[in-house]
């Protein structure tokens, strides 16, 4: 049970604080409500390029990092497709480092065209590193512009193209900070050893004074129910075949999401679950083979991929899969096999609130789900599911007009 | 009164902080396997980690040792890999397992209130691992192609190929393994490497987290009824043959977009009084994102999406390295770049207020690794493991708080010198 308070300011910055004394540190997290999704789809990548750009210098500090390290402190950030957060921790005693750099970069930035010039070609290398200088580094970006006609889930967060990284300009990037980087659009999560009588001092003092933006009210395209089952072939120079298939499945309101997360890990979680055991171990037919879903706000994908045993061929694998999943819709779960991913899913949460660093994001991010109390009720959430409704949700989702398959070949082999 | 937001609040430097290393209990089981424990913690979860003296020092057959540790939970007389599994994943208990050079691990995370019911299964899998032989085939059939994709990355080359330069093909800190080493695993040779250095071999125990009451009779009962710690097993001494040659570009993928730089040379074991002062040394050089390199070759020049340097940790003799991927069109300004920084290093005394950055930056992050009681025993055991005790910690934080800029720069001169360095581009 994590216990925490909460306050807002007249801003609109919602402030939450969860002290805990048997640190001597202290976390600071801002989250903002902006995501790769709330992109115009002709400049993609901006969210994850503003995130670098948030390190370049704010309105009255020239530099982000050095005062912070001189507090001993450590930060970093990263941009999903649904939020951008940041997040430092520095020794309890010096926070207001913490508020007084943090406030700035919400205050403004200094625009540097420097930073910009600069931040430009680390994303470039970035964006080359992972998706280009990589076997399969492209598989997402297809997969996501196969499954997806309409909504922005179809752009990954580094960017449709490299081009759209290359063109952005100084005038995109204040318009881009002034709608979205506003009090009233961030969640600002403090945990470790402090009070929160302290903290509410802090924000008043260095966040108070920052106006409010105007409210940004998203209005994203959502994708229309898909009706036939699509595909695409790739040939690159990898060495061996791959196969990747999405569901399109419900977003985290959704009723089935828990019961989907369990579904994700009765078939690919570790070394008993069902696609390991059938498909490697057995039948020898993939040498290594993963599920998981998105975990999105809006709705996601339930993915399961694997990269073949020489030999065997894409139709054979993808047959077995298949299976798999039927099996799934068609007989019900053992009450163990249930047992124990509910089980694994109590651990799970148990190890990720072990630090204050994992809190403040958790905090922050049912935060913005709506109530960040919603944390402490997953647990029975996942609890209520039984092996009825994973098999109703196996229905729903593993439907073959909403599945998406990619075959990824190899040209070698 | 207006905030006046250039002027940053006070701090507490760092370096005044008391940093303690929080003591941990030591207790011997009934079979002499030590037990290191550190209690602690506000969820109901622990670690228990064993550490055997198995890592691929030992080994005498290429590859052994990873695939023996790797293969031992896939099957005992009387489990299957899949109930050996599921023995674990039933209680939310993970088992993982790591083979080092000179140790390798058995550790389990567990929810405090299941540990009785898996650490039978574990004290199973140190007593009775089978290690059957469709284990065996299936696992040496999926290294072989998890192999073949790495030997597509370019950092993947790098990263071998630079151990090589340093240690030796032939030293476990440069060994690799190939095909043919997978394809030589016979049964016999995980069978009689498990029998020498698990079944019967030297055993530490480290635990942390919340425990269950009687947690020391649970690991005499499981652990402490082994026949561990009989035999004494003698690290093997291994020659380092370093490459004559220094410089090297290969090309492993013509249309490669970036290439992976690693610039490395010998560095002494922590043991060595140069080992502390260096790590400030390292930090001011490359070892953190508020750097030299990160600031010049990232942050000015945009060549890289990240460049860091830093110091092995191997027990016996380590290396000092920097690593990125760069830019193809920019590699060479790259290593250039590195070079010019080290000049910078040996030829002007570091910035006084810049030397005060990182120590405190240092001593921040030393605060916080000391935090929880996993980081906690995760440093007693690097300590126990190396050979050091306590006084090393105190004697490291205080090397960091005194050190001054003519000791960084007398440093510099001996260890940041270009002639000393292997290189190597691999596009």
């Amino acid at each position: 049970m994590i216990q925490f308070d909460r306050f807002e300011l007249a801003n609109g910055l919602k402030v939450l604080v969860h002290p805990d004394t048997t640190t001597p540190m202290a976390v600071v997290n801002i989250l903002y409500n902006v995501g790769a999704k709330d992109e115009n789809p002709e400049k993609t990548g901006f969210a994850h390029l503003f995130e670098h750009l948030m390190f370049g210098g704010s309105v009255n500090i020239p530099e982000y990092d050095e005062p912070l390290q001189r507090a001993g402190g450590e930060n970093n950030a990263y941009t999903t497709n649904d939020l951008t957060n940041y997040y430092c921790q520095l020794p309890a005693e010096n926070i207001e480092t913490a508020f007084w750099l943090e406030s700035d970069r919400m205050l403004s930035l200094a625009f540097s065209p420097k930073s910009l010039e600069v931040q430009r070609k680390v994303v470039c290398e970035e964006f080359k590193e992972h998706y280009i200088n990589k076997p399969y580094g492209d598989a997402w970006h297809k997969m996501r512009t196969l499954a997806y006609t309409q909504h922005p889930y179809k752009w990954m967060t580094i960017g449709a193209s490299l081009a759209h990284v290359e063109q952005a300009t100084m005038e995109d990037v204040k318009d881009f900070f002034f709608q979205f980087y506003r009090p009233n659009n961030a969640i600002l999560v403090v945990t470790g050893n402090v009070k929160t009588e302290d903290i509410k001092l802090l924000a008043e003092k260095w966040f108070g004074p920052i106006p409010a933006g105007v409210p940004y009210k998203r209005n994203l395209p959502q994708e229309p129910k898909q009706l036939k089952h699509k595909s695409l072939d790739v040939r690159a120079d990898v060495p061996m075949d791959m196969l990747m298939m999405t569901w399109h499945m419900g977003g985290r309101f959704d009723a089935s999401y828990h019961a989907t997360d369990l579904l994700t890990e009765v078939l690919g979680g570790g070394a008993s679950s069902r696609l390991y055991e059938q498909l490697i171990k057995v039948r020898q037919l993939f040498s290594s083979i993963s599920c998981f879903h998105f975990g999105t706000i809006d709705p996601g994908l339930f993915v399961i991929t694997g990269k073949l045993v020489k030999g065997i061929s894409m139709s054979v694998a993808e047959k077995a899969v298949l299976e798999e999943v039927e099996k799934m819709k068609h007989e019900i779960l053992d009450a163990k096999e249930v047992q124990k991913v509910i089980n694994k899913t109590e651990s799970m949460i148990c190890f990720e609130d072990m630090s204050i660093m994992n809190r403040a994001q958790s905090l922050a991010f049912y935060e913005l789900l709506g109530d960040a109390a919603l944390m402490n009720e997953e647990l029975a959430k996942y609890q209520t599911v039984t092996p009825a409704i994973i098999q109703s949700t196996a229905k729903t989702i593993f439907e073959d007009s909403n599945r998406n398959t990619l075959y990824y070949y190899s040209k070698t082999s | 009164m207006a905030l006046d937001r250039t002027i940053a609040p006070n701090i507490k430097d760092a370096v005044d902080f008391d940093i303690q290393l929080k003591p941990c209990q030591k207790y011997v089981l009934d079979n002499g396997v030590e037990v290191y424990a550190f209690e602690g913690g506000a969820q109901e979860v622990m670690l228990m980690e064993l550490v055997f003296f198995a890592g691929n020092s030992y080994e005498t057959k290429n590859w052994v040792a990873p695939a023996t540790n790797y293969l031992l939970k896939n099957g005992t007389s009387t489990k299957s890999a899949f109930e050996v599994n599921e023995a674990f994943e039933f209680y939310g208990a993970y088992l993982n397992r790591s083979c080092y050079n000179e140790t390798a691990t058995i550790s389990l995370h567990s929810l405090t209130k299941h540990f009785a019911e898996v650490i039978p299964v574990v004290s199973e899998l140190v007593a009775d691992a089978v290690f059957p032989e469709k284990e065996l085939d299936i696992y040496a059939k999926n290294q072989i192609q998890q192999l073949t994709l790495n030997l597509k990355k370019a950092d993947f080359i790098a990263n071998r190929f630079i151990d090589e330069y340093l240690f030796g093909i032939d030293h476990p800190y440069g060994k690799y393994s190939s095909e043919e080493s997978y394809n030589q695993l016979t049964r016999d040779d995980l069978v009689n490497y498990y029998n020498k250095f698990y079944k019967e071999g030297k055993c530490i125990v480290f635990m942390a987290g919340q425990f269950p009451a009687n947690i020391e009779s649970i690991l005499n009962k499981y652990i402490g009824t082994l026949p561990l710690n009989k035999k004494d097993i003698v690290l093997p001494a291994h020659q380092i043959v370093s490459a004559t040659q220094k410089k090297y570009s290969v090309v492993n993928d013509p249309s490669s977009v970036q290439g992976s730089i690693r610039i490395a040379r010998h560095f002494p074991n922590r043991h060595h009084p140069d080992f502390a002062p260096a790590q400030v040394l390292n930090n001011i050089f490359g070892g953190f994102f508020g750097s030299r390199l990160m600031s010049n070759i990232r942050e000015d020049k945009g060549y890289t999406y990240g460049i860091h340097s830093y110091l092995q940790t191997h027990i016996q003799q380590t290396a000092w390295l920097v690593s990125t991927d760069a830019g193809k069109d920019v590699c060479t300004a790259t290593v250039s770049e590195v070079y010019k920084e080290m000049a910078i290093l040996r030829d002007e005394l570091v910035d006084i207020e810049e030397l005060n950055l990182v120590k405190n930056y240092m001593l921040g992050s030393l605060l916080g690794d000391v935090d929880g009681p996993f980081q906690i025993i995760g440093r007693w055991k690097s300590y126990i493991l190396n050979g050091i005790t306590e006084e090393y910690f105190y004697n490291t934080i205080h090397t960091v708080r005194t050190v001054q800029p003519e000791q960084i720069k007398d440093l510099a001169n001996t260890y940041l010198k270009e002639e000393d360095f292997y290189e190597l581009v691999v596009y």
